[in-house]
């Protein structure tokens, strides 16, 4: 796998350096004594009261305001070897940006980060920074308390983005050389970016009508509001990127297809479209949903608003959601805004081990959202028109720490319950689409269905075809692709260059 | 967005609709379909394709007025644009040299055969045609089939054609009658259903095209999952085209109806605030 703590680079290291010893970093630093700035206390994000947020699908979290924003900036003690930024995958230079807040240059701060990430009010918002940036920050080792990196990073791209004044990049001189991205996730709209801005004739290609991937299918709308994409698109589509919807490659054309068309170049970055079962009786039974289909009624089809718009979804009285990561987050906190009396989430192993992120747990708690810990379900019941109305599930205790190094789930014999459910929405992750890899003669595959990279460059078997994300990890985050993707857009770009 | 080049109705309530597609065009083949949406607030709905015309760029696809998305969809007139148009997908059907074939098809199926069975007379095969409908002017498309056809059947229940009754009857006395060594089939469920039923005693392959609702069409929801032998498949991307006597029948039913009550709502909804009110010169 790709290195996500990596070591940074020689001239990362030397562009920190150089804007650490600028002279206004110097008397920002002088202004205030580290030790206040130890002492201050972090700014909370401002949210919506939890009985009022999960009726409907406005967005959660409301944002820092200005004032808070530069007091949280102040925080940050603009350290001389700062560990931040070796927690971003894609490389931000985290203390430049956040001590131009603390100046109150936020317009300039927002282009300070979009020098390498397209998509700041996409990251500032469903990043899991306490994982990465924040993780590694000096302040969290000295108090405990890390800087609010991610929120600051939303501040500053809203702060931009509301005033109207998005600032374009200069963009290179056209270079005449025509790249493919296949897929719009974040992956994609990062790579599309970058090349962009290099001067290359970018068009990407999106399967669904509209333009985001996971983005806007999967994530809802109360953690990532519709219009907050559609501005990281637009911005896109000023450097010249050009989309295509409706546009299955492989199917509609092939790679090789585009290849006689003229593009020079392509990035793979079709995302973890096959959904997990789990094989149990019972499964097929209406009332039982992948969590993409599920969320993808909701999100892209706007079944919430159903018969307003034409495509439904099953409202549950009793919703279960299986598994414990970020999309089972968002699709049992989805089911309560649609009226569920109960919505649950049923886990196989403890609370430790979930992977979603410590926020989204909080906020569905908050929410009313129940938790079934070390439970699994084992078998479904149907009613007489097939759907599903109970669930058998078994208990379980956990065991040695299995690969993923967190401890494995064993059933207790005897231990079998049923649980009355009407909806049942199984998040326990997914498998690379396995539609690219079975068109693309001489594309290698991994045994997990994988599209297989050289993770130096994400370079794939065929020539000028680069992947990430998704496609190539499995079920991973967001950051993450959208790291493969600026490896692999630098990459192309030498590709395209020589 | 994708241009109407013609929309009209084929006979009550089944509608062809041919649209401007210059991409899928140039690699279609039959047992495909795509999936359209009439417009911004409508379903994701996948038809079959009917046929299609390298020259004039366009596909052509067959369907029965069913929920407020076919509804909107049926009102389209040459010129309109909608959203979605996107394909092909799914695999295509099997084509190749296997002797005597019997299409047998009903309502939309009866455009959805079509290319299959010209594909498969062009493959060298004896082609015989069974076309169900409840009675005669239900029928359509008559002369094309003639033409590929090398034998040519109706059954209908008014006793108008041949045979007065439901296809598995007069599929039976067609099999009884003639060597058949595959049967393809495509239809509403039932008909689909009953046809594998009748050719299961008879060991005959038999292979239908099934249409659960699906979202995405590219594998990613699951929405159009169902049990095929001992796998579950995903009939966008691991079908259409599956063998009828392995499916699990009985699935299939509910999960075809099981937004029955929100269609109904949609429906209702759709002809007390979106209807148009004036029918305008509308070309039948």
């Amino acid at each position: 796998m790709g290195e996500d703590r990596k070591q940074l680079s020689p001239e990362l290291k030397e562009q920190l350096r150089k804007a650490f010893n600028e002279e206004w970093r110097k008397e920002l630093r002088k202004s205030i004594p580290a030790k206040e700035r130890m002492k201050m206390s972090r700014q909370d994000m401002p949210q919506r009261e939890p009985d009022v947020r999960n009726k409907d699908f406005k967005e959660v979290n409301q944002g820092l305001t200005k004032e808070a924003a530069v007091k949280e900036a102040m925080r940050c003690l603009d350290c001389a070897n700062p560990q931040c930024v070796r927690g971003c995958p894609v490389g931000i230079d985290i203390p430049s940006f956040i001590k131009l807040i603390e100046k109150g240059e936020f317009s300039e701060s927002a282009r300070k980060i979009k020098e390498t990430n397209s998509l700041p009010a996409v990251c500032g918002r469903v990043c899991p920074q306490e994982t990465q940036c924040e993780e590694l920050c000096n302040l969290k080792k000295a108090t405990g308390v890390p800087v609010a990196i991610g929120n600051l990073e939303r501040f500053v791209s809203d702060y931009e983005r509301e005033g109207g004044k998005v600032h374009v990049p200069e963009i290179s001189v056209s270079t005449g050389r025509k790249v493919a991205v296949i897929g719009s996730g974040p992956g994609g709209l990062t790579v599309a970016g970058e090349l962009a801005r290099k001067g290359h004739k970018v068009t990407v290609f999106e399967a669904l009508h509209v333009p985001g991937g996971v983005l806007v299918y999967g994530i809802p709308e109360f953690r990532l509001p519709n219009d907050i994409l559609n501005a990281e698109v637009d911005y896109l589509r000023k450097l010249g990127v050009e989309f295509r919807m409706n546009f299955v490659v492989g199917m509609t054309m092939t790679i090789e297809d585009l290849r006689k068309e003229g593009y020079d170049a392509f990035y793979i970055g079709t995302g973890a479209g096959l959904p997990n079962f789990m094989g149990i009786p019972g499964e097929n039974l209406i009332g039982i949903y992948s969590a993409n289909e599920y969320l993808t009624r909701v999100n892209l089809m706007r079944a919430n608003q159903f018969p307003k718009y034409d495509t439904p979804v099953f409202l549950g009285k009793k919703a279960v959601v299986l598994g414990g990561g970020n999309v089972a987050m968002d699709s049992v906190r989805t089911a309560q805004r649609l009226g569920a009396e109960e919505a649950t989430i049923v886990y196989r192993r403890s609370r430790k081990e979930m992977p979603a992120r410590a926020e989204e747990v909080h906020h569905a708690e908050e929410e009313g959202i129940k938790f079934h810990f070390l439970t699994n379900p084992i078998r479904y019941f149907s009613d007489e028109n097939n759907r599903v109305k109970a669930m058998e599930c078994i208990q379980m205790e956990l065991g040695e720490p299995d690969s993923s190094g967190r401890r494995r789930p064993i059933p207790i014999e005897g231990s079998e319950f049923i649980m009355e459910v009407d909806l049942v929405v199984v998040s326990i992750g997914n498998s690379p689409n396995p539609l690219i890899g079975k068109v693309t003669p001489g594309l290698k595959i991994g045994k997990w269905g994988n599209v297989e990279v050289d993770w130096n460059t994400m370079a794939t078997s065929l020539d000028g075809v680069y992947a990430g994300g998704d496609i190539v990890r499995g079920g991973a985050t967001v950051i993450l692709a959208m790291g493969d993707a600026r490896v692999a857009a630098r990459e192309m770009h030498k590709y395209l260059s020589a | 967005m994708a241009k109407i080049i013609d929309r009209k109705r084929l006979v009550p309530n089944i509608h062809m609709i041919e649209i401007s597609a210059p991409d899928i065009v140039k690699r279609c083949k039959p047992g495909q379909f795509v999936i359209l949406m009439p417009d911004e607030k409508g379903e994701r709905i996948p038809l079959s394709l009917a046929d299609w015309d390298e020259k004039r760029g366009s596909i052509t696809c067959v369907f029965m007025v069913v929920g407020t998305s076919t509804q909107k969809l049926s009102r389209l007139r040459s010129g309109d644009d909608i959203p979605v148009c996107v394909g092909p997908l799914g695999k295509p059907a099997e084509i190749s040299k296997f002797g005597t074939v019997l299409c047998a098809a009903g309502c939309y199926g009866i455009g959805a055969i079509y290319p299959i069975a010209r594909a498969l007379k062009q493959a060298g095969n004896t082609v015989m045609t069974l076309v169900d409908a409840k009675a005669n002017y239900l029928i359509y498309w008559e002369d094309r089939f003639k033409e590929i056809s090398d034998k040519y059947f109706v059954s209908s229940r008014d006793g108008f054609f041949d045979c007065k009754d439901y296809i598995p009857k007069v599929l039976k006395d067609v099999l009884k009658d003639n060597k058949i060594d595959r049967v393809i089939s495509i239809g509403c469920t039932y008909l689909m259903y009953t046809c594998s039923e009748a050719t299961r005693p008879l060991n005959i392959d038999t292979y239908v095209h099934l249409n659960p609702i699906m979202v995405d069409g590219t594998g990613m929801c699951g929405a159009c999952r169902l049990k095929v032998g001992d796998s579950t498949q995903f009939a966008c991307v691991d079908g259409p085209e599956f063998d009828g006597h392995l499916v699990d029948w009985n699935e299939l039913f509910y999960r075809r109806k099981s937004y029955f009550n929100d269609e109904i709502r949609s429906l209702c909804y759709w002809e007390r605030e979106e209807k148009p009110r004036k029918m305008t010169k509308e070309k039948r």
